[in-house]
């Protein structure tokens, strides 16, 4: 059997230029993927197909990077996000005064978007990363 | 399996170091051979660590310039082993088991590293290529980031205010500068304070300076061989009595970063194999690469209840003395953390220490020792029991 790739970086990044969270849903279990894998994250099954997440979640831990990596303007949030569908994402909490990132904002809820990667660095043309702003 | 043995072990100091990563290899590697009364001509085989030569130094492809360098048979194949900061201790772990499944009799494993003269943002960078390019490294993730996040999650899920938990990592880092002041070999060899740590500039909060490793230069190595040809060979070998290793993907996927689940799915194949449970170490060499990363590593091995490791600086239990001592060198925090060969230097201080050979820093009475070493962001782990 020849394996094609569901949804790939590729596509992933152009759903997140029109706005859209792209996921696989597994037709076995009914997990969500996101971002996704070749298998399905939660039973490694492979019938898997593309739906498009909420873009709605909970932020789960954060931080605030003061020390950059070459390329990067600091300092900048960092966030990991459970999505309502289930899946966990990383990307950058925007829109909120720094010394308000603190630990109150852990279980708060967040709209999910994303930006142009941000580095002085050459990256891919379409290469993006998630952004989350506070409900 | 046919059992195997430690021979010599040797490491440079570590720091920051105007040699290179060859040179620093070739010092750690012909000690360690001469050690285990043996010739480069007859080692079989050298499993070859290193993270990131080719932005040290342009350099791809080190073993084989290391193999060169210690004058090895040219039948001896040198293979590079990359874990990220795990990458010295999976090279071992390989050694091992191939010299134990009779493949080869007598190796040379280690690695080395040259991450001080990077600077700090191109270190920085280059370490975050351990976490997945496409979905976290491109949100700007750090390495210091990663422990921060873990670190806030261990303070809302156990309920600790994150005042009371960083006053509690603060005393891992002064116990291992601690540690660290009695190693010769050591990158820090100044104790700190606890107000040390509170008072350095904020890396990723909660990290502030003093809760990280540094970027370091050194090398490590080791001789393994089949344990009775070890006997001949050296008066006290120390056995590797079980390995575990274990795979995970994103942090992303692993979502609750207090249990890092490769490293209890690793600790536990060691201790099966080993045939033994935390209860019979008496020191270990564990990666506090940051100082939350202790209290994690503890729990995760089963040295304490998950929640509750966060304590055994604070309560003295993993001093010198205590009940089990945890990182005697230094650990990564004051020994220093050159990734590639961090894992053998690790190997090798649990070696000398069951030899009694480790002076003022000695853990007495110690007969087995545990190393514990964590590549990329939780993606590796792997742990090795050594007994006398
Ligand atoms: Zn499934």
């Amino acid at each position: 059997m020849i394996m094609e790739y569901k949804l790939t970086y590729n596509q992933f990044m152009q759903g997140l230029e029109q706005e859209k969270l792209l996921g696989l849903v597994c037709n076995g279990c009914g997990a969500a993927t996101c971002p996704p894998l070749g298998v399905c994250r939660a039973c490694g099954g492979q019938e898997l197909r593309v739906a498009e997440m909420s873009g709605v979640g909970t932020l789960r831990t954060f931080t605030v990077v003061r020390v950059a990596p070459e390329g990067r303007t600091p300092p900048y949030v960092v966030a990991m996000v459970e999505l309502d569908e289930g899946p966990w994402v990383m990307g950058n909490l925007e829109g909120l005064p720094l010394d308000q990132s603190n630990m109150d904002i852990i279980g708060k809820k967040v709209k999910v978007g994303s930006r142009r990667v941000q580095t002085k660095l050459p990256v891919q043309e379409n290469q993006r990363s998630l952004t989350f702003h506070l409900i | 399996m046919r059992e195997v043995a430690v021979l010599g072990v040797a490491m440079t100091k570590f720091g920051v170091s105007d040699k290179t990563n060859l040179e620093m290899f070739a010092e750690a590697g012909l000690e360690a051979i001469s050690k285990s009364s043996l010739n480069p001509k007859d080692i079989q085989a050298l499993f070859f660590g290193n993270c990131l030569g080719d932005f040290e130094e342009g350099q791809l492809h080190m073993a084989p310039f290391a193999h060169a360098e210690l004058g090895l048979p040219t039948g001896a194949p040198a293979t590079r082993f990359e874990s990220a900061c795990a990458t010295a201790t999976v090279a071992i772990r390989h050694a091992a088991l191939l010299v134990g499944a009779g493949i080869y009799d007598v190796v040379l494993a280690g690695g080395t590293e040259r991450a001080a003269g990077m600077g700090t943002p191109l270190a920085t960078r280059t370490f975050a290529m351990a976490c997945q390019a496409h979905h976290e490294s491109s949100a700007g993730i750090t390495f210091p980031g990663v422990f921060a996040m873990a670190a806030h999650m261990y303070a809302h899920k156990y309920g600790i205010a994150l005042s009371e938990l960083k006053r509690h990592m603060a005393e891992v880092a002064v116990k291992n500068h601690y540690h660290g002041s009695l190693n010769p070999k050591a990158h820090f060899r100044k104790p700190i304070t606890v107000d040390t740590v509170l008072n350095s500039m904020m890396v990723a909060d909660p990290l502030q300076l003093f809760d990280c490793c540094p970027f370091s230069d050194g090398a490590a190595a080791l001789v393994l061989a089949e344990a009775n040809k070890a006997r001949e060979l050296v008066e006290k070998p120390v056995f590797i009595a079980g390995t575990g290793q274990a795979s995970a993907g994103s942090l992303y996927l692993q979502r609750d970063l207090t249990r890092i689940k490769a490293r209890e799915e690793a600790s536990r194949q060691a201790f099966s194999q080993a045939g033994i449970g935390p209860q019979d170490v008496q020191v270990v060499e564990l990666h506090d690469c940051f100082t939350i990363a202790e209290i994690l590593a503890l729990e995760a091995m089963g040295f304490y209840g998950f929640g509750s490791a966060y304590k055994s600086a604070s309560s003295r239990e993993t001093y010198l003395g205590g009940k089990l001592v945890v990182n005697p060198s230094g650990g990564l925090k004051a020994k220093g953390h050159p990734i590639g060969a961090t894992g053998a230097a690790q190997v090798t201080e649990i070696v000398e220490q069951l030899r009694g050979e480790c002076g003022e820093r000695q853990v007495n009475g110690a007969r087995v020792g545990m190393v514990d070493t964590l590549g990329g962001d939780f993606g590796t782990v792997c742990n090795i029991i050594l007994r006398v």
